[in-house]
């Protein structure tokens, strides 16, 4: 397919490749295990990212192997986008010794740090501070590394993330301090639970800019990232970018999402849906066709079996596991 | 040729943050006041003007943020030394410290490394009252992840903080606000303190007493004084709650038969608690008497120095305890 003349696209081939297919891996991957747990299969719980997959690869369609990443406990997609593998991450869900952590930390807690993805988090919040010190140690290690804290709504309301993004603020750390606004906060909703109507509008306390997209849109979220992270890199400081966007399934695998009401879910789940209107974006701007596209949706639904398979038949890990790892030097 | 100095347990600690940031670009300090003002207790003292504000690094009130933002860097590479500086701020953090550091390398299978130290100090003694006077190690060391160091004079400050610093895995260093200025002699050549390794204080072959932090020095008062009564007191400094040297505290009890655990934590739920039960379990048989345990009445700290002093152990109640567990009439 040729590109269309004269006008100079906005995504070359390779990058829009790369995030149509993370975004359809979140998708598939997530739609899996919302099946997989539903079948008991999976132990634990699990929060589930499907519905907000333009955010994570929004953002890190930026991002390189030395940046870092701080994730929530709906981490999945932030791992996916940041190139975790989805054998390892499906192993680990299952609790397996071949999962990212050996099985330790389960879907709250993967962590790749070879990828720069510090780690899912189980408590609101908690990355706020260490997003702040994987900067600081760019900062002073004088690499033109950045680090990205995702958080969701539930999430600014709690003093890390004052604490972390005035220490952003004043130390002209390279953070990127990314919500995605999915309009609730566990149940509670966001309008409730919060000062603000919108968590941007928190950045102008601590004088670094904030600015909301539309987090269905890949696009419009791969624009303010762009923006962002080239600001954080030539140590302009810290931004805030607020992602409007919706959770597909419940805050955790079992809610039974009373309160969500129906019109919302008709707008998220069929009219405004992230994965079609980027896929709208890509076939309209001739950047990739519907059998390009089509090729890669089925070689995502291909290799989501096989991190399923891999899992399955992937050994626990053994009971001499349990002492290892808690100290990294003892005695 | 090792050459005998005095300095005190400030100067002590001090040098061993400059001598570990002279070996290891990588260490940076980072916390309330430590620059330019040298900290509350001037332990950091001349780093800012040796180091730079790159490495000395003062922090806004913010003790959430400056020890998750320590968490964070020492994960990517960095070996930041936080001073909380009082150990009841370290409650303020205590997600960053107990969720987030002591967990991460476990959780991410051995994955992360957070080559953190957080210094802090704590004790009663000079009527600070009950938010600036509170003895938490037993509370650090209850949580698998963290190493947890209390020492009791110049030498093992800066032995200790030295090794504790090139720990790959975060350490709770616990100083004493009342042994700032107590001086003892230290050596100028370097020199490392494993941890844990407890140390006899004394030798003695009547009682076997227990402790760490200043109250090491209560007890070797108290063991001067049961000395004449004819009681030869051994005085064992842990130095460490995590790793426990309890095997030294055994070797001790095969000797005396007789052990007082004297904590200046309240009493209830403390650490005594735990060797108490570790020396029983392990050394029943070595038991001439009960283990007693000599810590802080249950309440907390007021402010009146009478009420502080009647509510911490004092070198009275460890002679007491002493000679209960002799089964001499106190």
């Amino acid at each position: 397919m040729k590109m269309t003349e004269g006008k100079k696209q906005e995504l070359s081939r390779e990058q829009a490749i790369w995030m149509y297919q993370k975004m359809v891996e979140i998708r598939k991957f997530e739609d899996r295990v919302h099946e997989l747990f539903a079948r008991g299969i999976l132990p634990g719980f699990v929060h589930l990212y499907a519905g907000e997959e333009a955010v994570a690869v929004g953002v890190c369609a930026h991002l390189n192997e030395k940046d870092s990443i701080t994730s929530t406990h709906r981490g999945h997609g932030h791992c996916i986008a940041k190139e975790c593998d989805l054998n390892g991450m499906m192993a680990e869900i299952y609790g397996k010794v071949t999962g990212l952590c050996k099985g330790k930390g389960g879907s709250m807690h993967i962590a790749d740090l070879e990828k720069g993805m510090l780690g899912a988090n189980g408590i609101v919040g908690g990355g706020f501070p260490l997003a702040c010190g994987s900067a600081l140690t760019a900062k002073l290690k004088g690499t033109d590394a950045v680090s990205v804290c995702f958080f969701g709504d539930g999430a600014n309301n709690q003093g890390t993330f004052h604490e972390g993004i005035n220490l952003a603020a004043i130390w002209k750390l390279p953070v990127i301090f990314v919500a995605e606004n999915n309009g609730y906060g566990e149940a509670t909703p966001f309008s409730y639970a919060s000062s603000c109507t919108d968590i941007a509008q928190r950045a102008a306390a601590y004088n670094i800019p904030g600015v909301i997209v539309d987090g269905k849109d890949v696009m419009a979220v791969y624009r303010a990232a762009k923006e962002a992270v080239i600001r954080a890199r030539n140590g302009e400081g810290p931004t805030l970018i607020e992602c409007k966007t919706y959770r597909n399934y419940g805050h955790f695998e079992g809610d039974a999402q009373k309160y969500k009401t129906e019109e919302e879910k008709q707008e998220n789940l069929s009219e405004r849906d992230s994965i079609q209107i980027f896929r709208q974006y890509l076939l309209s701007n001739n950047v990739l066709t519907e059998q390009e596209l089509d090729r890669i949706d089925n070689d995502v639904e291909k290799a989501v079996s096989e991190a399923v398979q891999f899992a399955e038949e992937s050994p626990y890990p053994s009971a001499d596991e349990l002492l290892k790892d808690v100290y990294v030097s003892y005695q | 040729m090792s050459t005998k100095r005095v300095i005190t347990y400030a100067e002590a600690i001090n040098e061993a943050l400059r001598e570990e940031m002279k070996a290891d670009p990588n260490v940076i300090l980072l916390g309330e006041d430590i620059g330019a003002y040298g900290g509350v207790f001037k332990v950091t003292k001349g780093l800012l003007d040796e180091f730079g504000s790159d490495r000395v690094i003062d922090t806004p009130i913010s003790e959430t943020g400056f020890t998750g933002a320590g968490i964070g860097a020492a994960m990517t590479g960095m070996k930041p030394v936080v001073e909380i500086m009082w150990v009841d701020f370290t409650l303020v953090a205590m997600d960053q410290i107990l969720n987030q550091a002591a967990k991460m390398t476990y959780m991410s299978g051995g994955q992360t490394k957070v080559p953190l130290v957080i210094r802090t100090q704590g004790g009663g003694g000079r009527g600070n009252a009950a938010q600036h006077s509170q003895s938490l190690e037993t509370m650090f060391a209850h949580v698998p992840g963290l190493k947890v160091v209390v020492p009791s004079t110049p030498y093992d400050a800066k032995g200790l903080l030295k090794s504790s610093i090139r720990e790959e895995c975060p350490v709770i260093f616990i100083e004493h606000k009342m042994l700032y200025n107590q001086k003892g002699e230290v050596p100028s050549e370097e020199y490392f303190i494993p941890l844990g390794q407890a140390d006899i204080k004394r030798e003695g072959k009547d009682v076997t007493i227990v402790s760490l932090s200043r109250m090491v020095h209560f007890c070797l008062d108290a063991a001067r004084e049961l000395q004449n009564e004819g009681i030869e007191a051994e005085v064992i400094d842990l130095r460490t709650l995590v790793p426990l040297d309890l095997e030294l505290v055994k070797k001790s009890v095969q000797k005396t038969h007789r052990l007082v655990i004297v904590h200046e934590a309240t009493r209830s739920y403390g650490w005594g608690a735990e060797v108490a039960a570790r020396i029983q379990e392990e050394a029943f048989d070595e038991l001439d008497a009960p283990v007693l345990r000599v810590g802080a009445e249950d309440v907390p700290i007021p402010y009146n120095l009478n009420l502080e002093k009647e509510m911490l152990p004092q070198v009275r109640d460890i002679v007491d305890a002493a000679r209960n567990a002799l089964y001499l009439s106190v």
